[in-house]
Formats: C-alpha cells, sequence, structure tokens
C-alpha cells in the first residue's frame, strides 16, 4: 500500500438548511485515505456516512474544508468534470443492486465503459474479464431477474471494477445478503483490492463487513468519534 | 452508447412498444377524424355544386329573385352569346347550362290509358355532349341502377324511386305532361332508358333527367336554359376566386336597362350556403384543434410518465459518469426516435384509413330519406395534403415535449441524493 493520499478531506463541512437553521450532516471532518486501503466508515442512521461518500464520489461538494480526491478539489469541479472524474476513476457499488433488467449481465457491466472511446473489442475483453474476476463468466447471457441476490451483487461488483477505478465506494453492499453471500462478495472485494490496488471505502452497519476492514472510522453526528486500524481477515 | 439505448429501448416494451402504440393510436384517430370532416364538408360543397349551385351560377335577376318556382319564362334567352362572353372572360371556368322544369310523367298502357301519373322535377342537362363533362360530374354512369343511360334525345332516365314509385322498367314509355316557357301546353313521349340513385334524398325523390336540347326543344327555349352553372377548371371550388368573379360580373350588368340582365351568384351566396359553409368550417376548425390538442396531452403524459419511470436507470447512469447533459439529450432523442416511429405509422393508419372511407364512406341514405337539404348520402373522409402533418407534428412533439419536462428532473434532481434513491 502506498503512503500517498489519494483521498484528502480538512476540515470538511456540509451543513444543510433545516427549518430556517444549517444541520450540518459533517462537521469539521479531516482525514485522509491512501492507495489500496480497504476502509469501512460505521456509525448509526444519520451520523454523516452517505453524505461523505457523496462528497468522496463527487456527487455533492462540501459546503466548507477542502476535499481533493485524485488530486481534483472537488468544490472547484464542474459537473461534467464530476462527471468525468466517476466516470474513469471511481466505481459505486450499491445496497439494492440497481441492474437494468432489460439488458444481459454481459451487457450491464459493459455499461460502464460505453462512455469510454474504448474499442469494441478492448470492451469485450475487459467485460469477460471482470466477470471472471466476481466468477459469473457463464451468466454473461442472462438477464438479471434470473440472478441470486449474491449472484446480482457480483455484477455490480463487476460493473464497478470493470473500469478499474482507483476508488471504490461501497453503501451497505450487504445489506441485502444472506451470510454465505455476504462473506463471498467480501471476499472478492478483498481479492479485487489486492490485485488492482483499489481503495475499498464502505458505509455499512454490517458485523461481517467490519471483519474484512483494515482501517475502521466510526462518525457520530458528523464527526470523526473513533478511528482504528483492524488485523481484517483475507 | 446509441445502440446501447436503442437495444433497451427495443427490449423494454413499458419504453418502446407501449409509447409507439398509443402515440400511433393517437396520431391515427386525430388524422382520420380530421380527414373525415373535412371529407364531410367538401363533399358537402362538392354536392351541392354539383347537383345544383355550380361554383357560381348565372340566371336572369327576375328568374332569380323567383328562383324556388322554377320561373322558366324567366329564363336566359341568349345563351350562345353569354357563354362566349364568359369563356373568353374567365377561362379557369367551364359553363354548362341546365334547365330544370316541373311537371307530370305519366305511364300509359298498351292503349295510351293512364297507369299512373306523378309530378316530378325535370333536369335538362347535356347528355351527349361529352366536352360539357356532365355525366361525369353528375356521376350518372356510376349512379345507374338499372337500364342504360340515353342514347338518343327520346329517351328518358329517372331516379331509382321514382321509377319505382311509377312501376316503370327500362324500355317503358312515359309521358311528360308540362308547359312551354311561354306557358303552352306540352305532351311529349320518351322512352326510359335506365334509372339511377344520386345519392342525395332531394333528388332522388322524384328526378327524371332529358338531354339539355331535347328540353330546350320541347319547352321551346330555344337558345335559352334556366340556369347556367360555371364550375372551375380543377373542379374545387375556391371561395376567394368565385366571389372576385361575382363582383366583376355582376358589376358589368349593374347599371343595364335590361329587366332580363343576367345576374352570377357564388355557391356562397346561394340559399345560405355561405354561414353554413362557415359554421361548419368553424365547427370543424374546432373539433380538430380540440381533438389534437387532447392526444398532444395524452401523447405528453405519455412521454412524462415513460421519462419518470425511468428515474432509477438514470440514477446508475449519473452514478457511472454520464453527465446530466448526455442524459438529458438521450432521452430527447429517444423520444424524438419514438415519436418519429409512433407518428409515422399513425399518420400511414389514420391516412390509409382515410383513404378506405374516401372510397367506400358511411351510408346514412336511411336517415336522409325525408331530408330536404342536400346532402350528401354517404359520408366520406377525403385525403389531403394536411393530413400528412396533421398528427405527425403533435404526435412527435408531445412526447418530445413530454420527455424534456420529464426529464428536467434530471437536472433539478440533487445528485447526492443518488444513494438514497437509488436504495428505493
Amino acid at each position: 500500500m502506498s503512503n500517498t493520499p489519494i483521498i484528502e478531506l480538512k476540515n470538511l463541512s456540509k451543513s444543510y438548511p433545516v427549518a430556517g437553521k444549517s444541520f450540518y450532516a459533517l462537521k469539521d471532518v479531516s482525514i485522509s485515505f491512501k492507495k489500496a486501503e480497504f476502509t469501512g466508515v460505521v456509525g448509526p442512521s444519520g451520523s454523516g456516512k452517505t453524505t461523505l461518500l457523496n462528497i468522496i464520489g463527487s456527487l455533492d461538494s462540501p459546503s466548507s474544508g477542502t476535499a481533493l480526491v485524485l488530486n481534483n478539489n472537488i468544490s472547484e469541479l464542474t459537473h461534467s468534470q464530476a462527471a468525468k472524474l466517476r466516470n474513469h476513476h471511481i466505481g459505486f457499488i450499491f445496497q439494492v443492486f440497481n441492474l437494468l433488467p432489460v439488458y444481459t449481465v454481459y451487457e450491464n457491466v459493459e455499461f460502464a465503459l460505453l462512455l469510454q472511446n474504448f474499442s469494441a473489442e478492448k470492451r469485450k475483453k475487459m467485460v469477460l474479464e471482470a466477470l471472471e474476476w466476481v466468477g459469473l463468466q457463464d451468466h454473461k447471457d442472462k438477464k438479471p431477474d434470473k440472478l441470486s441476490g449474491g449472484e446480482s451483487q457480483r455484477v455490480a461488483i463487476a460493473r464497478a471494477m470493470v473500469k478499474s477505478p482507483k476508488i471504490l465506494l461501497a453503501d451497505e453492499p450487504t445489506a441485502n445478503l444472506d451470510a454465505e453471500n455476504a462473506h463471498s462478495i467480501l471476499k472478492t472485494m478483498k481479492t479485487l483490492n489486492k490485485e488492482l490496488d483499489t481503495t475499498f471505502i464502505f458505509s455499512t452497519h454490517d458485523e461481517k463487513v467490519m471483519k474484512y476492514l483494515s482501517r475502521t472510522i466510526v462518525l457520530k453526528d458528523g464527526k470523526i468519534d473513533k478511528e482504528r486500524a483492524n488485523k481484517s481477515r483475507t | 452508447m446509441i445502440n446501447f439505448l436503442i437495444k433497451g429501448i427495443l427490449r423494454d416494451r413499458t419504453k418502446s412498444l407501449i409509447p409507439i402504440c398509443v402515440i400511433t393510436i393517437g396520431v391515427s384517430i386525430t388524422v382520420f377524424m380530421a380527414g373525415f370532416v373535412k371529407g364531410v364538408m367538401s363533399d358537402f360543397v362538392s354536392t351541392t355544386a354539383k347537383l345544383d349551385s355550380g361554383h357560381l351560377k348565372i340566371m336572369t335577376k327576375p328568374y332569380y329573385e323567383n328562383k324556388d318556382q322554377i320561373p322558366n319564362d324567366l329564363a336566359i334567352l341568349n345563351l350562345s352569346m353569354l357563354t362566349r362572353t364568359l369563356d373568353s372572360s374567365f377561362p379557369n371556368l367551364k359553363w354548362v347550362p341546365r334547365i330544370k322544369f316541373g311537371g307530370i310523367l305519366d305511364v300509359p298502357d298498351k292503349n295510351g290509358e293512364t297507369i299512373l301519373q306523378g309530378p316530378g322535377i325535370g333536369l335538362g342537362i347535356h347528355l351527349f355532349d361529352k366536352s360539357k363533362g356532365e355525366l361525369a360530374r353528375l356521376s350518372i354512369n356510376k349512379s345507374l341502377i338499372r337500364g342504360s343511360i340515353p342514347n338518343s334525345p327520346d329517351e328518358i332516365i329517372l331516379s331509382e324511386s321514382f321509377s319505382r314509385k311509377l312501376k316503370v322498367n327500362p324500355g317503358d314509355l312515359v309521358t311528360y305532361f308540362g308547359a312551354t316557357m311561354e306557358g303552352s301546353m306540352v305532351f311529349e313521349s320518351f322512352k326510359m332508358s335506365g334509372t339511377v340513385n344520386f345519392g342525395n334524398p332531394v333528388l332522388d325523390k322524384s328526378t327524371f333527367i332529358i338531354d339539355f336540347n331535347e328540353a330546350q326543344k320541347i319547352l321551346d327555349m330555344e337558345n335559352g336554359t334556366g340556369e347556367l352553372l360555371g364550375f372551375f377548371n380543377n373542379d374545387i371550388y375556391d371561395d376567394v376566386s368565385s366571389l372576385k368573379i361575382e363582383k366583376s360580373f355582376n358589376a358589368s350588368y349593374e347599371n343595364s336597362s335590361d329587366e332580363f340582365a343576367p345576374i352570377m351568384v357564388s355557391l356562397r351566396n346561394q340559399n345560405d350556403l355561405g354561414s353554413t359553409i362557415d359554421l361548419i368550417n368553424t365547427f370543424s376548425s374546432i373539433f380538430i384543434f380540440i381533438f389534437v390538442l387532447a392526444m398532444s396531452m395524452v401523447l405528453w403524459n405519455t412521454g412524462l410518465i415513460g421519462g419518470l419511470r425511468r428515474f432509477q436507470e438514470f440514477g446508475i447512469r449519473l452514478a457511472i459518469g454520464e453527465s446530466k447533459r448526455h442524459v438529458y439529450f438521450s432521452l430527447l432523442i429517444e423520444s424524438f426516435f419514438i415519436g418519429l416511429i409512433g407518428s409515422s405509422i399513425g399518420t400511414f393508419l389514420g391516412v390509409s384509413f382515410c383513404y378506405y372511407m374516401q372510397e367506400n364512406g358511411i351510408d346514412i341514405s336511411a336517415a336522409l330519406e325525408n331530408s330536404a337539404i342536400i346532402f350528401p348520402s354517404v359520408l366520406k373522409a377525403e385525403v389531403t395534403p394536411d393530413l400528412f402533418y396533421i398528427g405527425f407534428i403533435p404526435g412527435l412533439l408531445s412526447m418530445v415535449f413530454g420527455s424534456s419536462l420529464s426529464g428536467r428532473g434530471i437536472f433539478r434532481r440533487n445528485t447526492a441524493n443518488l444513494f438514497k434513491e437509488l436504495e428505493v
């Protein structure tokens, strides 16, 4: 793991107007993430986990402070620059799998590459490789409704990872999975984390996820309450 | 990306088939209704013109003032000269004389004794001068029910209904009893050559037709006619031109001291047809406008709902890194193509059905049996060039407009809510 931080948040605050007052979802958060980290942001509902992931994913910008993601100041990015950053360097995994039902597994994964100027041949190679990472090569022509929950989340991982992003943001990725599938998914992600040096940042409540994390950041009322390094499962 | 989106549209029936069906149905109904209303309207004008009013009609002033009585004693008497003048002054019009006359048709037995008789309205038209085009104008050949059209001046053709009343068949003899224009009695026997059905209740009641020259002869109307009808060469009534021609012709006789000077009356100014035409035009325009508006709202709503149903997909696309602008424009392009396909099919179906109804129509003769107005007994649609855009443009624009409104949500949406929304 490189020691150079790829994400640096300095005195980051995010507030929303609520009933004429400012409600702080994040308050004065300073934290950094290094390349190939496997980190979880945990905390109760309303603690600011999702807001933090949104800002890192360039889906939102801070009210004050600085968020540098891959040397891009999120506050200064235009919509299209933010979209470009997400397109090239950031992958997302959601709690519900959000696969497009009319497309096959192959096409769902390929979708993530269509905005980049890869040739069809190159895309095919990348998609098949991504499906191989998650063990779904044989399911490439199936539609999402023919997949189990675990398989669907694997497709979502392949879709997020196919462009080999530098950062992968996962919002409660195991919330809809049983224990067996959750462990299997986490193992896959851990392997990808090691092989591709992708930085994984989870937002989670799930104890099963926490066992895999190499670092845990606990948020409470928009502030960092605790931070600890873990001895994670591999 | 475009291929990918098209694949998605084709596979997802809620994105493609349903909107296309809605647009197709909406556009085809709009096109058909517009064609049908227009067809009935122009058929009404055309039927009236062909059967009675012409696009313009010339009579003597006193004849015009008493026209309901068909006063042939007040007829035009310098027909050939008048026609020559008209031909040189108005080369875009064809002039055909017609004589209307009343009388009784008598059906004799072998001994000449009356079996049956009944009053009828005679019509003297050019049956043998093809250049006048009267057979085609009155669709005599198409309207023939029994027998044939007259081959010689001593033959007569009756409306089917009148012939049944008189119980005569082709080949039978009938005798006309009437009066010449000078008031002398006329008895003239004719051989019935056939029967026709004009498809018009007024004419179908008790009309009989003889050749114009024969009518002139028996009614002592040498070089005369009751009415001189003008038709535009393209057979399409032109309201503006006809009014101009009417004005210019009548101006030339304004100071005439001849009490039998001719007067020209346009179709619009005959029998209060102008207000009827305006009324029908206004109502048909309002009807078409409301219909197009209603269909536009349905189609707009289709586009709107189509866009709203896809918020999850848009969310994923934004998260993957597609820009809002790209998502929005791809939605508009999709809508454009769906609108294009639906509007094209809808226009094709609407025009096809209009064409079918133009050729066949709906027979309402039973409902008009006792009607006293000249109205087509078969309601027909009319295929006109405007049918190719009257439904097509609203169909295309409504879909795009609906999608553009629903797509505004893409821009107004706070991207930061994506995670939350995508967890629904």
